[in-house]
C-alpha cells in the first residue's frame, strides 16, 4: 500500500559492541534486518604474510596479535604444528603446564565473552565481575612469562622457564574460588526473565548450516554436534585429561551461553588435573640452536576458545622460516554465519548475535 | 510566613508561592546532579569498584567524589557546542529546552509536606491548592510530552541512529501509556478525585493492621503495572531503548554534545524524580508517614522528610534495577505492555469498582 | 476569582524552567563560544555513523513504522480512559453506575480481544 524505503546503515567499525573493528552493513525495514554484510580488513596487518619472514622462533610473538584475547591458545597451535613438523617430542611436564595454561587461557576468553556478551545486552555489571575473575587468571600468566595479554608464553619443544616459585600455589588460590564465581555470574544470568527473553530463539544457526559454514567451537556445540578437538584430535596432555565437551540442542544464543558457562567449569577441572598431576622432570627437548626445516607441509588444529584454530605450515628445504603459513581462524569462519543467524531479524538480536559468535577482530583480519 | 512576607514586602500569598515555586525547581536542580553522582558510586559499589574520587576542590575537598558533578557541570560548559550542518539548526536548539522543561515540572503539583495553617490561612506544600479539579492528571499529561524532546532531538539531527531512537520512543509510549492511566484510574476511582492531597490522605493509617495503609498494598497490582510504567516513562534501563548505547549508539541524542547534551541528561534525572514522586505520591502515601493516621501534630518539616526520604529512596531503587537487569528488545516492550500489563491493570480497575458498586 | 489563578505557581514554574534553560543554552551557546574550542572538521561534521561515511546519504527516508496498527489501537484505548477519568471521580457518589461503565469496558474488551487474536498487537503485522 505504502512503499517503505529501506535504510542502509553502518554498524560499526566505531561502535559499541562490534567487539572491535567490525563492519557490519545493514539494511533495515523498519527495525527489521533485510540484509546484512558483514565488512572486514580494518585491523589487517598480514601476520601470515610477515611469519613468511620469521623464524620459527620469532613467528610466535605474532601469534599472540591475533585472537589477542586467547594469546596462550594461539601459542600452543604454533609451536605444536612446528613440533609436529620437525618431529620434536615435547616432554610431559612442559605439556601439562602448556594444557594449565591453555585452559585458564580458555577460562579467560570466556569470561571476557560473557562480560560484553552481556554488556552489550545492557546487563552491565556482569562485565566486572567477569573482570574481576581474568584479572586473576591475567595475574597468573604476567607470574609465569611477564605479559598478561601477549605473552609469547611457550618455546617450540618445551617452555623456556619451569614455573615460577609459588605458582601453583596462586593457580590453587583461583581453583578455589572460581567455581563459586562462575555460580554468581550464573544468578545474576541464567534465569533472568529478560535475559532469557533477549536470547532464547535469538540468532538460531542449525547444526546442517554450522557444518555447512565450517562454525565450529561452543556455536557448533550448541547446535548438539559434540565435536571437540581435544577429545577428536587430543594434543598437548588432553588425552590424560578427564573432562566432559558439554553441548546443547536449541542451537540459540541462550544455548551457547550455557555452553560456554559449562566449558568454563570444565576448563577449571582441567586445570585441577593439571596442578593436581603434574608430573616431574624437564620442561624442554634438546634442539638444534637454529632450526632448518625440510620440504614438509603440517596442518595442525586445536580446539581455542572460538573454535578450531588451524595452522598450515610449508617447509623449505634448508629454510628457518616457513615457505607458507595459513591460519584457519574460527572467528573468521564463524562470523560467516552472521548474515545467515540476523535476516529477518531484529536489530538488537545483530547485536546478540555478534555477541554470541564471540569474534575477535584481530584473528578474522589477521 | 507573616515576617518573610513583610520583609518583602508583599502579601504571605505571594511569598508562600514563590517559596513553593523555588523549592518545586530547586529540589529538582538541586538533587540531579548528586543524582549522577550517586549513579556513578552506586553503580560502582554494585559492580565491586570505586568509582570517581579524584575531583576535588582546592586540592583537598573530594566529599566522596561529589566534587564530580561540579567537574561535570564545568566540563559541559567549556566542551565544543557543534551543530552539525546536516541538522535543523532550529529544532537541534529546541529539543534540550522541550526535553528539560517538562522534566523540571515532576513536583509540580506533588504535595511535598503536610498542610499547615498560618495566621488563619491554610497553606500547602504543592503548587496546585486542592479543590481545582486538575490534581494529578497534570503530571500524566506533562509526563507524555517528554516524549517530544526526544522525537524532536531525533528528527532534527539527521541521523539514522538518531531516528532509529526516536522511533524507539514513540513506541515506547503507545506500549505503557495505556496500562498506566488505568492503573491510576483505579486509583482515582478508590480515592474519588485527582487530587494528591486527597490521594495521600486517603492513605493513612492502617491497612489490615499491620501494613501501611498505602495504595501499594491495597492494589498491589495496579501498583506493579505504574511501577514498571515509570521505568519506562524516565526512558531507564530496562527500558532504555531510545538511547540503548549498546546498540543504536546513543540514540536520539547522538549528536548532542555540551551543554546541549548536559540539559538532556539533566532532564532524564529530572524524570527519575519526577517518577519517584509520582510513585511516593500514588502509591507509597506521599508525605504520610507510616501507620500514623493523624498528622495534626507533626511538624511539616517532618512530613518533608519523609516525602524526600521515600523520593531518594525510589532513585536509589531506579539506579540499582538499571546496573542489574539486561535491556528489553523493544518489540518485547509492545507485548508486555499490551498483552501482559494492560490486561492486568484492567482486571484491576475492574476488580476494584466491582468491590465498589452500590 | 480568575479561574486561572489556582495554576499561576505552575505557570510561573514552567516560565522559570523554560528562562533557566534558555539562559544555560545561550551561556553555553552565545557567551563562552570565545572560550571553548571550535574546531569543525569535514570528518566531524558528518553524520556520526560509526565512524565511516554514511552508506545513504541523509536520514529522512520513508520509515516502515511496524506498529501502526498498534499505534492506532492506542489512541482508541487512550480516548477510553480519557472517557473513564471523570468517572471514576464521581463513581463514589454514583456507585451504580457499575454496570454502565462495564458494558463500555466490555465493549472495548471485545474489542481488544479480537485485535489480540487477529494478532494486531503482534510485531509486525
Amino acid at each position: 500500500m505504502f512503499k517503505n524505503e529501506e535504510m542502509e546503515i553502518n554498524l560499526g567499525p566505531q561502535h559499541p559492541s562490534t567487539h572491535g573493528v567490525l563492519r557490519v552493513k545493514l539494511r533495515l525495514d523498519g527495525e527489521t534486518v533485510t540484509h546484512c554484510e558483514p565488512i572486514i580488513g580494518y585491523l589487517h596487518r598480514g601476520v601470515e604474510k610477515i611469519c613468511e619472514d620469521k623464524t620459527f622462533f620469532q613467528g610466535q610473538v605474532w601469534t599472540d596479535r591475533m585472537d589477542y584475547v586467547a594469546a596462550i591458545s594461539n601459542n600452543l597451535g604454533w609451536a605444536e604444528s612446528i613440533e609436529k613438523l620437525f618431529g620434536i617430542e615435547v616432554p610431559r611436564r612442559a605439556r601439562y603446564i602448556r594444557t594449565m595454561l591453555t585452559e585458564l587461557n580458555r577460562i579467560s576468553s570466556h569470561l571476557l565473552w560473557l562480560g560484553t556478551h552481556a554488556l552489550d545486552i545492557g546487563a552491565m555489571t556482569v562485565f566486572l565481575y567477569a573482570f574481576r575473575e581474568r584479572e586473576q587468571i591475567l595475574d597468573l600468566f604476567e607470574a609465569f612469562c611477564g605479559a598478561r595479554l601477549t605473552t609469547t608464553a611457550f618455546r617450540i619443544g618445551g617452555l623456556r622457564e619451569d614455573l615460577p616459585p609459588g605458582f601453583l600455589k596462586q593457580a590453587q588460590a583461583f581453583q578455589d574460588r572460581f567455581l563459586a564465581c562462575v555460580d554468581e555470574y550464573e544468578t545474576l544470568l541464567t534465569e533472568n526473565r529478560i535475559w532469557k527473553k533477549r536470547t532464547v530463539g535469538v540468532a538460531p544457526i542449525s547444526a546442517e548450516d554450522c557444518i555447512a559454514y565450517g562454525v565450529t567451537g561452543p556455536v557448533l556445540r550448541a547446535a548438539g554436534v559434540a565435536f571437540d578437538i581435544r577429545k577428536a584430535f587430543p594434543y598437548a596432555a588432553y588425552d590424560e585429561m578427564e573432562f566432559d565437551v558439554p553441548t546443547a540442542t536449541a542451537a540459540d544464543t541462550y544455548a551457547r551461553y550455557q555452553v560456554r558457562v559449562e566449558e568454563m567449569r570444565q576448563s577449571h577441572r582441567i586445570v585441577q588435573q593439571c596442578i593436581d598431576k603434574l608430573p616431574e622432570g624437564p620442561v624442554m627437548a634438546k634442539l638444534p640452536k637454529v632450526l632448518k626445516s625440510e620440504v614438509g607441509e603440517v596442518y595442525h588444529a586445536i580446539e581455542a576458545p572460538k573454535g578450531e584454530l588451524g595452522y598450515y605450515l610449508v617447509g623449505e628445504k634448508g629454510s628457518g622460516n616457513p615457505y607458507r603459513f595459513h591460519v584457519r581462524a574460527p572467528s573468521f569462519v564463524n562470523l560467516q554465519a552472521l548474515p545467515k543467524m540476523t535476516e529477518g531479524k531484529l536489530l538488537a538480536d545483530v547485536i546478540a548475535a555478534i555477541g554470541t559468535l564471540d569474534v575477535v577482530l584481530g584473528e578474522v583480519d589477521r | 510566613m507573616e515576617t518573610l512576607a513583610s520583609l518583602l514586602h508583599t502579601s504571605p500569598a505571594t511569598a508562600w508561592m514563590a517559596v513553593k515555586v523555588l523549592m518545586a525547581f530547586g529540589l529538582i536542580m538541586g538533587i540531579a546532579p548528586p543524582l549522577t553522582w550517586a549513579e556513578r558510586r552506586g553503580s560502582a559499589m554494585i559492580q565491586d569498584r570505586i568509582g570517581p574520587n579524584r575531583a576535588a576542590l582546592f586540592g583537598k575537598i573530594r566529599i566522596l567524589g561529589l566534587v564530580q558533578a561540579l567537574a561535570d557541570g564545568v566540563k559541559f560548559f567549556f566542551k565544543e557546542d557543534l551543530v552539525p550542518p546536516h541538522a535543523n539548526k532550529r529544532l537541534f536548539w529546541l529539543a534540550p529546552l522541550l526535553a528539560f522543561v517538562p522534566a523540571m515540572l515532576g513536583f509540580a503539583v506533588i504535595p511535598m509536606g503536610r498542610s499547615f495553617l498560618s495566621g488563619g490561612t491554610e497553606y500547602h506544600l504543592s503548587l496546585l491548592d486542592p479543590g481545582n479539579g486538575m490534581g494529578m492528571l497534570f503530571p500524566m499529561a506533562v509526563g507524555a510530552m517528554a516524549v517530544y524532546g526526544i522525537l524532536v532531538a531525533a528528527w532534527s539531527s539527521n541521523n539514522k541512529w538518531a531516528i532509529l531512537g526516536g522511533m524507539r520512543a514513540s513506541a515506547q509510549m503507545v506500549s505503557y501509556e495505556v496500562g498506566l492511566s488505568l492503573a491510576v484510574i483505579a486509583i482515582f476511582m478508590v480515592t474519588g478525585g485527582y487530587d494528591p492531597h486527597e490521594i495521600v490522605k486517603a492513605q493513612q493509617g492502617t491497612f489490615l493492621g499491620v501494613l501501611p495503609n498505602w495504595y501499594v498494598f491495597r492494589q498491589p497490582f495496579g501498583f506493579l503495572v505504574f511501577f514498571v510504567c515509570m521505568f519506562a516513562e524516565a526512558n531507564r534501563l530496562p527500558f532504555d531503548f531510545a538511547e540503548g548505547e549498546s546498540e543504536i549508539v546513543a540514540g536520539f541524542h547522538i549528536e548532542y554534545g555540551s551543554m546541549k547534551f548536559a540539559l538532556i541528561g539533566l532532564a532524564e534525572y529530572g524524570h527519575i524524580l519526577g517518577a519517584s514522586a509520582l510513585i511516593t505520591t500514588m502509591y507509597l502515601g506521599g508525605w504520610g508517614i507510616p501507620f500514623v493516621a493523624d498528622h495534626g501534630q507533626i511538624p511539616v518539616i517532618v512530613t518533608f522528610l519523609v516525602f524526600l526520604t521515600k523520593v531518594i529512596a525510589l532513585c536509589l531503587v531506579f539506579i540499582w534495577v538499571r546496573w542489574t537487569l539486561p535491556r528489553f528488545r523493544y518489540d518485547q516492550l509492545m507485548n508486555l505492555g499490551w498483552k501482559k500489563l494492560l490486561p492486568i491493570s484492567m482486571a484491576n480497575l475492574l476488580y476494584f469498582a466491582y468491590r465498589m458498586r452500590g | 476569582m480568575n479561574p486561572a489563578a489556582p495554576f499561576l505557581p505552575v505557570l510561573i514554574l514552567i516560565a522559570l524552567a523554560s528562562v533557566v534553560a534558555v539562559a544555560i543554552l545561550a551561556l553555553s551557546g552565545w557567551l563562552l563560544p570565545k572560550l571553548k574550542p571550535n574546531n569543525p572538521q569535514d570528518a566531524k561534521l558528518l553524520p556520526f555513523e560509526c565512524g565511516v561515511p554514511p552508506v545513504q546519504e541523509g536520514a529522512r527516508h520513508r520509515y516502515s513504522v511496524k506498529f501502526y496498527l498498534v499505534a492506532m489501537l492506542f489512541i482508541l484505548f487512550d480516548v477510553e480512559a480519557a472517557f473513564l477519568l471523570p468517572w471514576a471521580v464521581t463513581y463514589k457518589a454514583h456507585a451504580w453506575t457499575f454496570w454502565a461503565m462495564l458494558s463500555f469496558m466490555a465493549t472495548l474488551l471485545v474489542g481488544f480481544i479480537y485485535a489480540w487474536g487477529k494478532g494486531a498487537l503482534d510485531w509486525e503485522r
